[in-house]
């Protein structure tokens, strides 16, 4: 076995490669930029090494730092991770110059997957399913008709050229066909220059299920059943699941075949994965092969109880596997979520910055966080903002689900933005539930962008209760001041009124042991936990089940977060919430006057000065952020009153940049 | 007998319906609360006891005399928050406008007075249109009389002003001598001399909300400490901030107790200073995560942001802490931080608050606008204010400590008690570049000599331990044990005797 091994990655994929190495009694080489200083991975490697600034250009993905750094530290084998030059053949093939293993497949297998046209090729001929289609030209109307009729309705003509949806239209009969076919190669004409078109079946309803396979060069390949992926955001997975509750056995039997015989067709040795688009009646198309591990691995991990990293290890050290496909069997099932620090709110943008507070979910036999950073470090621009994958386990999707739900609450992450309240939400959507998956469900139930409303908690009296035992707590501590003038000290009341929103509810809090009973609505709601103040998460128990709710309280107000709902509730006096009603709605204050940065950056130009008009569409500053620049263009004519920041600013966002007129 | 308690109750449901109902709907309609709810917020439940309802003014000129309504436009007397004794007053817009007559100041007068009497704080919320005009100098005179005992009893009383409305004229005065200014957004406002006369005078045409709203003065002017959303809001809030106050200056403030531990260790703290000296981090991240329960007051937290001034409670006891902010202009020193910080700073010694100085300062603000305006003399302020202190100090320099702005931040040398370094911390005349660029100026052209001497200056020099040699500095803490350390200072400085010189008063440069 191999005596030391480097991680050519970063993140949570290098530390959970350690695991294992470190598991297996082997020595780990973290690589790191300057960015990554001090960053989780250099922290659980036995030594790392600095290969170059920031720029993943420029350090994790140049082969020669790497190398480098084994002959430095003399590692013997690179685990490449996923990303970087984990599909890379070249860095596989220098690596093996230097004689230094690569722990993934051989460079034949990388390079015949890694190119679309090769791998369909050596896809048909081994025999796996591939989506009908014509791969030649579409001549005219006609032709494509033809060829329409021969694939069978419905289809999908596509630009050659295309790319980002456009140039696509999809046909249901030779009408739509011949319409279709004018408007794609006008499309593809005005969008690319190039109007050639092909047709291709079109798949409704389409889910992303994969097999993981993995081979030891031996003549061994297993099959490790399937994971599904079909709940994406703009073709980035968000949810994975294994088993799919789609799949039945001889399916999985049908798809674990076929990928086994593409990994034969390619001699491949290492674990690799078969991705599959598959429409609603099971058939199931190729899409192409990931010659790596995969992010959404320990899914899988879990539910076959292997290792993955641990097998790649021993495969690539020229071992054989320790099973054969009978040994294989499914237990339970295993939920995915990638955590990301982006803004769900803010259409999905990329966070960066410090993390002030970072509390993952404990981890258990059902819990487990891969997880890349720690309270009080960077979530970089440089790199994908991932923070996290949160993989819970049960008997029965409905119990991975609801672990999921409970490890999601306990997900505490203040300093950036993150996705956790959209994971939520989706884990409690009926349509995930119900196991209704498609690669378009996120777009169709927000087809405007996720937004707080889309969350209403599931049981108000839940919060109302908590927020009641919470705001009793704090009052009864303010009570305990000294300095009270003596006969008549303060005497907490019972009745309270919790206001949310416009809505107000009248509670009776009574101390008990560990905990208030709360009545509200006639109905007695019992609050316990061992909560103490400026604790970020509420946990104990509610009317006897299990709760855990994550609490801040901000001036007057207690903020509750809980099922991918944010709730912010006033807990008053029934005279003060009766006063209450008196103060004024505000409307926010009207920024359609203001140019405002959309993100937090640095301005780096500003195209305009006071006084000048501006026409809609015409350029008005550019804001650099995560190293992408921006350019703000103004939304209609207009004349600049004031500019309100310079290049060179450090913007937050919605910061105004220029005032018109 | 009968006759009269029936007149009572006739007299007292009057003097509660104020200038009547439809001026109290009128002023809910402006999304104002009257000056006897607002009373009730302030207060615990059915704790107000009220004086000089019956009060009314004397004056009988311009057919006044047939216009009376008890209390005359002010609500006054006392009463308690979480069971602690304060007075109150509330100025009543529905009568007479809240204007300000000889009779409504002396009602102010008395509770003030009383309060002296007692030890205990003022409150006061405004909501006048100004003086009573038709009372003339008598009513001028009414705010000198408050005016002078806003001045007797500063420093002696915690006194609190709450601008719920209108405040404007010579009304400003009484709250500028005050301790704490609050505003209410949207609905209040404070000038010298309003729109009108500014576009008169000046030709400038302004709004009372731009030249003295909330905004203008909890951002711009810093004449207000914080700004709240509603009435409801600002007054909860009040009663929040009178927790952090002792009842006067002879008492300490007061104990609440927590369980929050002293020795909690925060690990994250480690990596909060950044390895490159020039990028900024957030100071109120130190902050929230040393003082008990994370819960942090800040005092003018839109203004002069390169200073964070505020209070919090360490094991219970309220404190007041003052740290330099390197998020904004570097963290260093100007016209307008100086005299933020100088004002709290002054404030917590009267009170005997003790206070925490979290040290990150290149210096102090370079240029024109900053010399003419007299920085001279407001920084000195602060160095005035830090150097006159009694109350126990605590100082820890999480890294920058440059040169006369070092001296300022509650150093060794202005008595601070307990001075600590975190290993980030870089205590010298100036930062490597500017000192190298002065010893090395022969060397000036020659970058990589200059490289040389910088990497040697600091060296010796970007490092607590010179410091340290002096006993500038008492210890080096890891910045996880910050709350630790910080606890065990103050629990041993808790009866800390020490007392300037006497003297009529000091001679602070204003």
């Amino acid at each position: 076995m191999f005596k030391k091994i480097l991680v050519a990655n970063r993140g949570e994929i290098a530390c959970r490669v350690f695991k294992t190495a470190r598991k297996m009694g082997i020595d780990t080489v973290a690589v790191y930029s300057d960015a990554d200083r001090g960053a989780l991975h250099t922290q659980m490697a036995t030594e790392s090494v600095h290969i170059g600034p920031p720029a993943s250009s420029e350090s994790y993905l140049v082969a020669e730092r790497i190398i480098q750094a084994c002959r430095d530290t003399g590692a013997q084998a690179v685990h490449p991770g996923y990303g970087f030059l984990s599909e890379n053949s070249g860095f596989a093939r220098a690596l093996e110059a230097q004689g230094i293993v690569f722990i993934g497949p051989g460079t034949e297998a990388i390079e015949a997957m890694g190119d679309k046209i090769t791998s369909k090729k050596l896809a048909l001929e081994a025999g796996v399913n591939t989506i009908p289609g014509f791969a030649g030209v579409i001549e005219n109307a006609d032709h494509a008709v033809e060829v329409a009729k021969g694939i069978g309705y419905p289809v999908m003509l596509k630009a050659s050229a295309g790319g980002g949806g456009k140039g696509m239209r999809v046909a249901w009969n030779d009408d739509e066909c011949r319409d279709g076919l004018q408007r794609a190669a006008s499309e593809a004409k005005s969008s690319f220059g190039d109007d050639r078109v092909f047709i291709e079946k079109f798949i409704e309803e389409p889910r992303h299920i994969e097999i993981q396979i993995i081979a030891d060069g031996h003549d061994n390949i297993v099959y490790l059943g399937e994971r599904e992926c079909s709940i994406q955001r703009r073709h980035q997975k968000v949810i994975e699941e294994a088993p799919s509750p789609f799949v039945d056995e001889a399916m999985r039997k049908a798809m674990g075949e076929q990928a086994v015989a593409l990994a034969r067709a390619v001699h491949y040795k290492s674990a690799g994965t078969v991705e599959f688009i598959v429409d609603a009646d099971k058939n199931f198309y190729f899409l192409e092969m990931n010659t790596r591990l995969q992010v959404e691995h320990p899914i899988t991990e879990f539910v076959t109880g292997f290792d993955l990293v641990e097998l790649m290890i021993r495969v690539a050290d020229g071992e054989k596997l320790p099973f054969t496909q009978n040994e294989i069997s499914l237990r339970g099932w295993a939920i995915e979520c990638r955590v990301y620090a982006e803004d769900p709110f803010r259409n999905f943008l990329p966070s960066t910055g410090r993390l002030f507070r970072y509390v993952p979910p404990e981890e258990s036999d059902h819990v487990r966080v891969d997880t890349g950073v720690f309270e009080g470090g960077e979530v970089s621009m440089y790199y994908d903002p991932m923070i996290a994958k949160l993989v819970t386990h049960g008997a029965t999707r409905d119990q991975a689900i609801q672990r999921m739900r409970d490890a999601l609450d306990r997900y505490y992450i203040r300093g950036v933005s993150h996705n956790v309240s959209f994971l939520a939400a989706l884990i409690v959507h009926p349509r995930f539930n119900e196991g209704r998956l498609s690669t378009n469900m996120i777009a169709e139930e927000y087809p405007d962008g996720f937004h707080a409303a889309d969350v209403p908690h599931e049981d108000p009296a839940m919060i109302i209760a908590v927020a009641a035992s919470i705001n009793r707590r704090y009052r009864d501590r303010a009570a305990e001041i000294t300095g009270q003038m003596r006969g008549h000290e303060r005497q907490v009341r019972d009745g309270w009124v919790v206001v949310m929103g416009n809505e107000y509810h009248h509670v009776t809090v009574q101390a008990t042991d560990g905990g208030h009973d709360v009545e509200y609505n006639g109905e007695v709601f019992t609050v316990r936990s061992d909560w103490q103040f400026g604790r970020p998460l509420f946990e104990g128990t509610f009317n006897g089940a299990e709760l855990c709710m994550q609490v801040e309280r901000r001036d007057t107000a207690y903020r509750l977060f809980h099922g991918g709902s944010e709730i912010e509730v006033m807990v008053l006096t029934p005279r003060v919430a009766e006063l209450c009603r008196y103060m004024p709605v505000k409307k926010p204050p009207d920024m359609s006057k203001f140019l405002l940065s959309p993100m937090p950056g640095l301005l780096t130009s500003l195209a305009v000065k006071p006084d000048q008009e501006v026409k809609a569409g015409e350029e008005m500053a550019v804001v650099e952020a995560m190293k992408m620049e921006n350019t703000l263009r103004a939304e209609r004519d207009g004349k600049v009153l004031t500019i309100h920041a310079w290049p060179g600013d450090t913007l937050a966002v919605d910061q105004p940049i220029v005032e018109f007129a | 007998m009968q006759d009269i308690i029936a007149q009572l109750k006739e007299k007292r449901t009057a003097a509660l319906l104020g200038g009547g109902q439809k001026r109290i709907d009128a002023q809910h309609e402006k999304g104002k609360l009257t000056a006897r709810e607002r009373i009730e917020l302030l207060l615990d439940e059915g704790s107000f006891e009220e004086w000089d309802m019956f009060v009314e003014h004397r004056c009988v000129d311009f057919g006044m005399a047939d216009s009376k309504i008890p209390g005359d436009g002010v609500v006054t007397g006392y009463g308690t928050i979480n069971g602690r004794v304060v007075f109150v007053f509330s100025q009543d817009f529905t009568v007479f406008g809240g204007s300000l007559s000889e009779a409504h100041a002396e009602k102010i007068c008395k509770i003030m007075d009383h309060a002296m009497k007692v030890g205990v704080p003022v409150i006061g919320l405004n909501d006048s249109g100004g003086a009573r005009i038709q009372e003339g100098v008598a009513s001028l005179g009414g705010y000198a009389e408050v005016f002078q005992r806003n001045v007797m009893a500063s420093g002696v009383i915690p006194q609190i002003s709450v601008i719920m409305g209108p405040c404007a004229g010579g009304a400003v005065y009484s709250p500028a001598m005050t301790d704490f200014i609050f505003m209410v957004k949207d609905s209040s406002y404070m000038f010298v001399t309003g729109p009108d006369v500014v576009k008169t005078v000046t030709h400038e045409t302004v709004s009372a909300e731009q030249l003295g709203g909330a905004v203008t003065h909890s951002t711009v002017s810093g004449v207000c400490d914080r700004a709240f959303e509603n009435d409801v809001k600002a007054l909860l809030m009040v009663r929040r901030f009178i927790n952090y106050l002792p009842a006067n200056n002879r008492e300490k403030p007061p104990y609440r107790p927590t369980p929050d531990h002293a020795d909690r260790l925060e690990i994250s703290l480690d990596t909060l200073v950044p390895d490159n000296p020039n990028v900024p981090y957030d100071m109120k991240e130190l902050i929230y995560k040393v003082v008990d329960d994370t819960d942090f007051f800040e005092i003018q937290p839109e203004h002069a942001q390169n200073i964070i001034v505020g209070f919090a409670r360490m094991e219970g006891n309220p404190v007041g802490l003052v740290a330099n902010q390197p998020l904004v202009l570097a963290g260093c020193l100007d016209i307008k931080s100086s005299i933020k910080a100088a004002r709290f700073v002054r404030f917590c010694d009267a009170f005997n608050i003790p206070i925490i100085t979290f040290v990150d300062v290149p210096g102090f603000l370079p240029g024109t606008a900053q010399e003419y305006g007299g920085i001279i003399k407001h920084g000195a302020k602060l160095l005035y204010a830090y150097a006159e202190t009694t109350v126990p100090k605590v100082t820890i320099i999480t890294r920058k400590a440059y040169g006369g702005a070092y001296d300022v931040m509650s150093s060794k040398h202005l008595r601070g008690d307990v001075n600590f370094a975190w290993a980030s911390a870089e205590i010298a005349v100036m930062g490597p570049k500017g000192a190298v660029e002065i010893i090395f100026r022969k060397d000036i052209a020659d970058e990589e000599k200059i490289a040389a001497h910088t990497e040697e200056y600091r060296r010796k020099f970007a490092n607590p331990f010179i410091a340290g040699h002096r006993g500038y500095i008492d210890d080096v803490i890891a910045p996880h044990a910050t709350r630790q350390r910080i606890c065990r200072s103050l629990a041993m400085l808790r009866d800390k005797k020490l007392e300037n010189p006497w003297r009529k008063h000091g001679n602070l440069p204003l």
